[in-house]
């Protein structure tokens, strides 16, 4: 017989509703403007194989339609009415997840493997009953909504006796046959740059020449000339140098010396910001804690790993995943989070994972401009990124616990994608500690998971760039959770047997990083990539070697365990492969078909990298105090406030994700009498068993930023501290991780306030150490991302300067756990913290327009103390309600604690501890750090005004069962006189996309 | 009737619940629960034959790529032990038909309804209803009331009454083939679990989430002993998971487990 290729179209039957389609057809209203009827969404399989007619009916019948609910064709249109069709595919070599499954599907109908030239992929199909009529129109709706023209191709049938699309296969043929290069290196400086634009090497003049000058050295000549290599470096050796020296992987600038001039006009020599802020802050804490030191491993593994039970510790880690996210937001933020998954997992011995946090930083989805070239516009963006994570997250099996959507006008140059993973890793793994690695010389290195494409190369150099018009497709990648699943079921099962002695993640970088990382341990290693098993043929050795290819680790197995690990893989359905081996002569040492075409000192790959020498120079004067007129009505100036995007409710987000999965919710993200209530932090009890509990927080505060970066910075800390601490964790538990997304820092000639960035960065770390020493929080570990710029022609859009800091806490008792909502009328409300006239930047002062202001600073010492004595009151169950104060200040935070609990509150402004605030709008709407809400228990009043003697605690009245939140002013007068559920609805507007507005569980 | 309730706890390829479902079952006093990989089970290395209880929990079983749990449908009618042997689903009805009990969890309801198991039970394996896409075209995550009939034949939801569990699916909305298999299910109360507001099933969105027809949010078999449902029950089996358990009275044991209680105990003979 032979292949043949057969076309199978799958739609919901005519008589049932599309659910996909009614959901697009408001999208393309929503998004686009137009109007469309009727959308409906057929699956297209396009299936070549070996098999007579029946068998690719039985197989359509049984793997492909739903016979309840849906009808297929094949080989033929599926009937129906409709004005025009489009087609969209991936483009060839795009991971197709759908179509890996309907494969493995056919090779089970088929009851053998699928031979070479047998495959299915999978396309989709829109069919729109009728509009819009204009071919501008209909293109501006596949392009704007339907088809990401980077990973997809699209076409149109539009009736009128047109030929309906033909079967298409999208697979990868790469017609040549693989190659190493050699490139010379002594090439006058402006060549020699220009070589590493054409390459994406991304390598600076100064790091060329380190390269040239390490080729002549006379021991690198004589282990070419042992290794049969040529003088001159392959393409193998670059291309592992750039991606091992890229500013993602090597962290540059924070390695640099940098000499600062601060806004006090002093200059002084800063040598590393990170082992003087971040690894020096964090040993200072560790010093000081002594005994009660949480850390176990910090800043020399995947994650950082602090102490949690006897059996057990915590591991943690926050990525960020912009650039892709910029160029395909849902394969970018799918690939973000299993990928960060990978980090917990690949640390120590392997961490199993037990929530995932996501924050966001978009432009607003209201944005209406024009966009700049190769920019998505904001709401594709939001949507594309929110349905990656969910479906990287919910997939995995993982919760998704904790998170922020935060909007900014900058944030359309790159869109933040912070994804964040815990894991909980045995103490042990059999007599051995397990947050090491043991391997060692003679290790056989095992490479586990999917095949290797072009997938991603390029992306650790990639993301180390400003985003431009020629940026690569290749860089990005999309995951396959279900592959990955797979993968971690297998390596825990290995774990627990003793099967490996190391293991880590392949993220950016892939192999190269992976093993290059690895092989530091023993001194060397030695790998044969014909080996590694490929998507396809035709990849040169250092596409092998370079892609970031998803769902793979590598793994290293002592010799003697090799065929039980493998036996146990193919059992598992798990694809590993041995590449080679550990090896101590020094030498990271690359094969391809029998000839060595990579032999690199370990030494000079990993310390051969010249540091840089930055310049910082504080660019803006101090900023000053402003006063806009007092507004007339305060309770109107709230509800605005309420509706802002910052502010608003982010149920549309929280519902979509599983935030519960693997039975140890505490605190979920929204709480209260009908689950509308924004939660401060989540708590999850990762050990069924046990109830202690993980407290995840995170404080983010970036518009402050451009009025001072060190306020922000200090203002971001405190915000991550107290949502931990409000919800109970014990702040003698608390660890910290540190996420830099900063706009380019180095100047140039298309950056010219570069010097003021670095400055920004300088003041962002020096807060960060003050803070942490103060409150006693060591950080474990951290990432930075450094170019998050857009640039095209005159056009430059740089981020404001974004810290996210996450915080972990503990809670031994996680029923100890205490929520923001108002829980019973007649309770006492209490306002924990000092209020200064800190308006600069507020959702406030943007509401109004206003860009000027003194923005929120904190007082870590004072603030530490006053958080030790509020968990006193939390720990000993004092507090039914606590609440932090941020976005919209402590009218806000009033207005959620009420409507959370559907509760309303007779409250007076005037026993505020305030410093000489002395606007009724002020008080209400400033965002002064260190502050909560809190609701006391009826009869606890004495003992908490005890427990929080000599403190700025204030009680300002009471709660009471009518729905009315009232607030009196400083004059006596009410100046907020509101119905909570309409506070409530006005929140909850903004995204409430679904139209839950009746969203009430009790019934 | 069996003196000892062992539980197979299915898990692999894409099922992300089975650590907190095998907890569920112990905290219900089940003698053994074992949590067996699928591809230990397709190898012929594990075997139904050692337990009265079977448990599909929830997940993406094959990524749900090709609908909800259709390719893992295809997966088990397709996967034989033993060459010339008994299929995976043969293994499942013939277990069913010795008077095993089954429990499936949002996915593993999914491939319940999807092999034909629910509701028409191992004698009559045809697929009559599906679950569907959600009415709202999307996953969600959230709690929801439910409503045990009395009259259901079903082992698991003895006298449970009213009671929270939450949903998070994307494609839960049950729906029937036809008039005639809504009848047969209907007559024979083989909806166990309906989407309650008020005391009464519903159909008004978020309280039926999905827009399941007849409220329905289970299913179970004419013999009673195969229960598929949405909800998860091992989601709910402590107080603190509760979401209002900060605010209200919640008792210290979940609802959930209730139904894991009266599972080992009609293995046990006490009411089955």
């Amino acid at each position: 017989m032979g292949v043949v290729i057969h076309r199978v179209e799958v739609g919901i039957r005519e008589d049932r509703e599309d659910a996909a389609g009614r959901r697009l057809a408001r999208r393309i209203g929503d998004d686009l403007g137009l109007r469309v009827e009727a959308v409906r969404v057929v699956e297209v399989y396009t299936v070549e194989c070996d098999a007579p007619r029946e068998t690719l009916e039985a197989f359509a019948a049984s793997a492909l339609c739903d016979p309840v609910l849906q009808r297929h064709a094949i080989d033929a249109p599926l009937e129906g009415d409709f004005e025009w069709a489009a087609e969209v595919a991936l483009r060839p070599g795009v991971t197709d997840n759908v179509g890996r499954t309907a494969s493995e599907a056919l090779a089970l109908q088929l009851g053998r493997p699928l031979g070479p030239d047998e495959l299915v992929t999978c396309a989709r199909q829109y069919r729109v009953a009728r509009g819009p009529g204009r071919p501008e129109d209909r293109a501006r709706v596949v392009e704007g909504l339907l088809c990401n023209l980077l990973i997809e191709s699209y076409r149109l049938w539009e009736g009128g006796g047109a030929a309906w699309f033909s079967a298409q296969v999208p697979r990868v043929t790469l017609d040549r046959q693989p190659q190493v290069r050699t490139w010379r290196l002594d090439l006058p400086d402006e060549e020699l740059l220009q070589l590493s634009r054409d390459n994406v090497w991304a390598l600076s003049l100064a790091e060329l020449r380190a390269i040239e000058a390490y080729f002549r050295r006379p021991d690198a000549r004589a282990v070419r000339a042992r290794e049969g290599l040529p003088p001159e470096p392959t393409d193998v050796e670059l291309e592992c140098l750039a991606q091992t020296w890229s500013e993602h992987c090597k962290h540059k600038i924070f390695s640099a010396r940098i000499r600062h001039r601060g806004p006090d006009g002093a200059e002084r020599d800063v040598d590393s910001l990170f082992k003087t802020y971040v690894r020096g802050t964090t040993e200072a804490v560790r010093a000081a804690k002594g005994e009660r030191d949480p850390c176990v491993s910090v800043f020399d593994d995947n994650a950082g790993v602090v102490r949690f039970l006897p059996d057990w510790h915590l591991v943690f880690k926050v990525e960020t995943h912009n650039s892709p996210s910029a160029l395909d937001p849902y394969g970018g933020a799918l690939t973000g989070i299993v990928g960060v998954n990978r980090d917990p997992f690949g640390t120590g011995m392997g961490a199993r994972l037990f929530c995932n946090t996501d924050v966001f930083c978009f432009a607003p989805p209201g944005w209406k401009g024009e966009l700049p070239p190769r920019l998505l516009a904001p709401r594709r963006v939001l949507e594309g990124v929110r349905e990656g994570v969910e479906h990287g997250g919910n997939k995995s099996g993982i919760p998704t616990v904790n998170g922020s959507v935060v909007f900014h006008e900058r944030y359309l140059g790159k869109p933040l994608v912070y994804c964040g993973t815990g894991g909980i890793l045995p103490a042990r793994t059999g007599e051995r500690d397990a947050h090491r690695k043991y391997h060692a010389p003679g290790d056989a290195i095992v490479m586990v998971g999917g095949r290797i494409g072009k997938d991603g190369i390029h992306g650790a150099t990639f993301s180390s760039e400003e985003l431009h018009e020629g940026s690569p497709a290749t860089a990005v990648q999309i995951g396959d959770p279900i592959t990955q699943k797979r993968m971690t079921d297998f390596l825990l099962v290995a774990r627990d047997a003793g099967l490996y002695s190391g293991i880590t993640d392949n993220g950016a970088g892939g192999l190269s990083s992976s093993i290059g990382e690895m092989a530091r341990q023993t001194g060397g290693a030695d790998i044969d990539l014909t080996h590694a098993p490929l998507k396809y043929a035709g990849l040169d050795p250092w596409e092998i070697l370079l892609s970031e290819a998803q769902e793979r680790m590598s793994v290293a197995v002592p010799p003697d365990q090799v065929p039980e690990f493998l036996a146990l893989a193919q059992r598992m359905g798990v694809l590993a492969t041995a590449l080679g081996k550990f090896t101590d002569d020094g030498i990271f040492r690359v094969r391809h078909e029998g000839k060595v075409v990579a032999a690199l000192h370990m030494d000079f790959l990993h310390e051969g990298l010249p540091r840089l020498d930055l310049r910082a120079a504080w660019g803006t004067p101090p900023p000053q105090p402003v006063r806009p007129p007092a507004p007339p009505d305060p309770g109107g100036i709230l509800e605005r406030l309420l509706a802002r995007p910052n502010v608003c409710s982010k149920h549309y987000w929280v519902r979509q994700y599983d935030h519960e999965v693997q039975g140890g919710s505490v605190v979920k993200p929204l709480c209260g009498s009908r689950g509308c209530g924004p939660s401060d932090a989540a708590v999850v009890r990762p050990v069924l068993e046990s109830p202690r509990g993980v407290v995840i927080a995170h404080g983010i505060a970036a518009k402050f930023a451009d009025l001072d970066a060190h306020a922000a910075a200090l203002s971001a800390i405190d915000e991550g501290i107290r949502n931990a601490v409000a919800t109970g964790a014990d702040p003698e538990t608390l660890a910290g991780l540190d996420n830099f997304c900063w706009p380019d820092p180095v100047v140039g000639p298309r950056n010219p306030d570069g010097e003021h960035k670095l400055a920004q960065l300088v003041r962002t770390c020096e807060a960060l150490r003050e803070a942490c020493l103060a409150h006693g929080v060591p950080l474990i570990s951290g990432k930075d991302s450094m170019k998050n710029d857009y640039h095209h022609g005159d056009v430059r859009i740089s981020i404001p300067p974004t810290l996210l800091f996450t915080v972990l806490g503990q809670i031994p008792d996680a029923a100890r756990a205490v929520t923001m909502d108002f829980k019973r009328p007649g309770e006492s409300v209490y306002v924990v913290g000092r209020t200064a006239e800190e308006l600069g930047g507020s959702e406030y002062f943007a509401l109004l327009g206003e860009a000027g202001g003194v923005p929120p600073t904190a007082r870590p010492e004072e603030q530490a103390r006053l958080y030790r004595k509020l968990h006193g009151a939390l720990a000993e169950g004092l507090v039914s309600a606590c609440h932090d104060c941020s976005d919209g200040g402590l009218g806000v935070a009033l207005a959620e604690a009420a409507f959370a609990g559907d509760m309303g509150a007779e409250l007076d402004l005037r026993p505020l501890a305030a410093d000489g605030v002395d606007r009724d709008d002020l008080l209400l709407f400033s965002e002064s750090n260190g502050r909560f809400v809190v609701a006391v228990r009826i009869g606890s009043e004495a003992r908490f005004e005890t427990r929080m003697a000599g403190t700025p605690c204030r009680l300002i009245g009471k709660t009471h069962s009518g729905g009315r939140l009232r607030i009196s002013g400083l004059e006596g007068a009410v100046v907020v006189d509101r119905d909570v559920r309409e506070l409530q609805a006005v929140w909850r507007a903004p995204f409430d996309f679904a139209g839950e507005d009746r969203e009430d569980a009790h019934g | 009737m069996a003196e000892r309730c062992r539980v197979f706890v299915l898990a692999g390829n894409g099922t992300n619940c089975e650590v907190e479902t095998a907890h569920a079952w112990r905290l219900a006093g089940a003698d053994l629960v074992d949590v067996v990989p699928i591809w230990d089970w397709a190898a012929g290395r594990a075997s139904l034959d050692a337990y009265e209880v079977l448990t599909f929990p929830g997940g993406f079983m094959d990524g749900d790529d090709l609908g909800s749990a259709r390719a893992c449908a295809h997966r088990l009618r397709h996967t034989a032990p033993r060459p010339g042997g008994p299929t995976l689903l043969e293994e499942v009805v013939a277990f069913v038909r010795r008077g095993g009990l089954v429990l499936g969890i949002c996915n593993g309801f999914q491939l319940l309804v999807k092999v034909g198991l629910l509701p028409n039970g191992g004698d009559d394996p045809r697929p009559t209803t599906t679950l569907g896409p959600n009415a709202r075209g999307r996953f969600e995550d959230r709690w929801v009331r439910l409503l045990a009939d009395p009259a259901s034949p079903c082992l698991f939801t003895r006298g449970l009454g009213e009671f929270e569990l939450p949903v998070r699916h994307g494609e839960g909305r049950l729906l029937f083939a036809d008039d005639a298999a809504r009848k047969t299910t209907l007559d024979r109360h083989l909806v166990p679990l309906r989407y309650a507001l008020k005391g009464l099933p519903t159909d008004v969105y978020p309280f039926n989430p999905n827009g399941a027809e007849e409220a329905a949010a289970a299913l179970t078999d004419p013999t009673g002993r195969i229960l598929g449902l949405m909800p998860h029950p091992e989601a709910f089996v402590v107080r603190t998971q509760h979401p209002r358990w900060t605010r209200e009275t919640v008792p210290e044991e979940g609802a959930g487990l209730r139904l894991f209680r009266n599972a080992v105990q009609a293995v046990r003979g006490g009411n089955g």
